[in-house]
């Protein structure tokens, strides 16, 4: 038996998208390697019986529910190793997102289990899991075998959502007590959100900026040139200045941020990390604005300038409104 | 208190990385930095004892490795470690990151630290993994990609610590002894002094092997690991996008514009 089971993070009510395209992968995994996709939540009251069975509709077969603090990593690793030993599952499944790379790891450890993180394909071979990985800057994919229980950790948005599941999941509530360590974490403040509220999920264009900008003054440049795009433009930020206070963390793309696909996506100032990669690259058009010629970025984008943006954004910025007017 | 520091060397950003396709393992030729997340954990726990909350008797910067790896122990030391721990052994070679963590875990209970700080991930590996694998180990509360860390002497001392997660900013409050890594963004590394750049190599270094650290063998290196990597193929091809590089702006900016035009993006 080739069980697997799919850790859900909620937050206020509902599930979040990257794992419910972990429920639906396993799900679909599961079928094919002739198993059952189970699901475990963690939280408190809020997690009742009519939301935790919604996740039948994405292939979850049956929800374990323990309450514990949310929103941690470690009490989640504590119902988990107990869910798992308890029912044989073989195999652990993650859609990306910071906790997930954090459950899957210390898993891994206390289970002496196989791990693997930013995953992005997972197949059945011979009735078991094999991980695809990209790795060293996404030049290469290795494939992971499992000599025994395998965890594997999906890269953000890794997972596509299927809701074509049978119906209600059962849900089974289970006990387990917590390691002393895993209590000795305590979440003060959760999900606080920092500086003005801007939409950018719904822009067609984007103008994002990075850590290439070089100060907090920078982002002008970019406020300029959404401007001149004027309509549904907006502008983005990278983590790396979001941390620095230079921009809104509402703004933010990548990993920890938002996941955006806009008509054309306008990056300035911006190396192209992975974790941000993962936030934006199926935007329909990238234009990659960078000095170095060996900014990752130009790997992924359609149309790369080699150049300083202090030189070349006012003067787009110019050259667009101009366009528009014509 | 004592602040252990884990440190990793990785290969200089110049240099091109690839898979040795005979063993499957990375070519750890040409490696010669400490991750540059490391120096953030290393400038987080100067902080730490420059801020004055607690008495901080001891940096130790560990690390697991080749013999090379003391490259990155003496850039350690420079920048403010005490002394240092490397883990060298050939029967490690080829652990994945469980059992890495675990042979760290081994070396790091040997050191008894009130707080481990590490660099939240590195270029060539296992990103935000590795702290949640020592912390289970060694039964410590763990959190990783902190941002902002502030210690409360106590007792019990803790450390209120917030870091960005799915959901906005979350700020959490951790008791010691715990595992934390840090992000880029909490501190600004200072430079070492060419003093202390010379002084490095000076320091105490141990030495260690898997034996003297309770280590089992059968837990470590390819052997003792429980994922198999291979396969490695090329992912898809994505067309290379047109270049411009930019010599003469106002002709950069012009084909810029008659390139979105083209696609009716103004």
């Amino acid at each position: 038996m080739a069980d697997i089971l799919v850790y859900a993070l909620h937050y206020e009510g509902a599930f979040n998208k990257n794992s419910l395209g972990a429920v639906s992968e396993g799900a679909r995994l599961a079928a094919e390697a002739g198993g059952e996709c189970h699901a475990v939540v963690v939280g408190g009251s809020d997690l009742t019986d009519e939301l935790c069975a919604t996740l039948g509709r994405y292939g979850a077969a049956k929800v374990f529910r323990a309450e514990a603090p949310e929103g941690l990593a470690q009490p989640v690793i504590d119902v988990m190793a107990k869910v798992m030993d308890d029912n044989g599952h073989r195999y652990a499944l993650f859609g990306g997102g910071l906790l997930g790379f954090e459950i899957g790891a210390g898993l891994a450890a206390r289970l002496n289990a196989g791990v693997t993180m930013e995953v992005t394909g997972v197949n059945v071979v011979g009735g078991e899991l094999q991980a695809e990985r990209p790795i060293l800057g996404d030049s290469s994919i290795s494939t992971s075998k499992y000599k025994d229980r395998g965890i594997i950790i999906g890269r953000l948005n890794a997972f596509e959502i299927r809701g074509d599941g049978a119906g209600d999941a059962v849900v089974e509530s289970v006990q387990v007590e917590l390691s002393p360590w895993s209590t000795r974490a305590k979440m003060v403040q959760r999900g606080e959100q920092r500086g003005a509220d801007v939409d950018i999920e719904g822009a067609d264009i984007l103008v994002a900026g990075g850590r290439g900008l070089g100060k907090a003054e920078g982002f002008e440049l970019c406020d300029e040139l959404a401007k001149a795009f004027g309509g549904n433009a907006a502008v983005a930020a990278t983590r790396a200045v979001v941390d620095a206070g230079w921009y809104p963390y509402a703004a933010q793309i990548g990993q920890t941020g938002k996941t955006v696909s806009p008509k054309l996506y306008l990056a300035a100032g911006i190396s192209g990390a992975i974790q941000h990669k993962v936030g934006m690259q199926s935007s329909e058009n990238i234009v990659a604005i960078n000095k170095d010629a060996n900014a990752p970025i130009f790997e992924f984008s359609d149309l790369g300038i080699v150049g300083d943006l202090n030189k070349i954004l006012p003067k787009l910025a110019e050259a667009v409104k101009a366009k528009k007017g014509s | 208190m004592k602040i252990c520091v884990l440190v990793k060397e990785v290969p200089d950003a110049a240099v091109q990385k690839r898979i040795d396709p005979s063993t499957g393992r990375m070519d750890r030729n040409g490696e010669k930095n400490l991750n540059p997340y490391d120096t953030h954990a290393i400038e987080a726990a100067m902080q730490i004892r420059e801020g004055g909350a607690v008495e901080v008797d001891e940096i130790v910067a560990v690390t697991m490795g080749p013999s090379t790896a003391i490259r990155a122990l003496h850039k350690a030391v420079s920048l403010g470690a005490d002394r240092s721990v490397h883990l060298s052994d050939d029967a490690l070679a080829g652990s994945d990151v469980a059992a890495t963590g675990y042979a760290l875990a081994q070396t790091l209970k040997r050191e008894s630290p009130d707080l481990v700080l590490l660099g939240q991930q590195s270029d060539d590996g296992e990103c935000y993994t590795i702290g949640a694998v020592v912390a289970d180990h060694l039964q410590m509360p763990s959190l990783t990609q902190v941002i902002q860390m502030d210690v409360e002497a106590g007792p019990p001392t803790q450390l209120r610590c917030e870091r960005q997660a799915e959901y906005g900013y979350d700020t959490v409050q951790v008791e010691l002894p715990a595992v934390i890594s840090v992000g880029d963004a909490i501190n600004e590394p200072r430079y070492p002094s060419l003093k202390a750049i010379m002084g490095a190599k000076k320091k105490p270094l141990d030495a260690l092997a898997i034996g003297d650290v309770d280590i089992a063998a059968d837990r470590v290196g390819e052997s003792g690991s429980k994922v198999i990597c291979g396969d490695f193929k090329a992912p898809p091809a994505k067309s290379a996008g047109e270049i411009i590089e930019d010599e003469d702006t106002n002709e950069t900016v012009e084909k810029i514009v008659a390139w979105l035009d083209e696609r009716k993006l103004i």
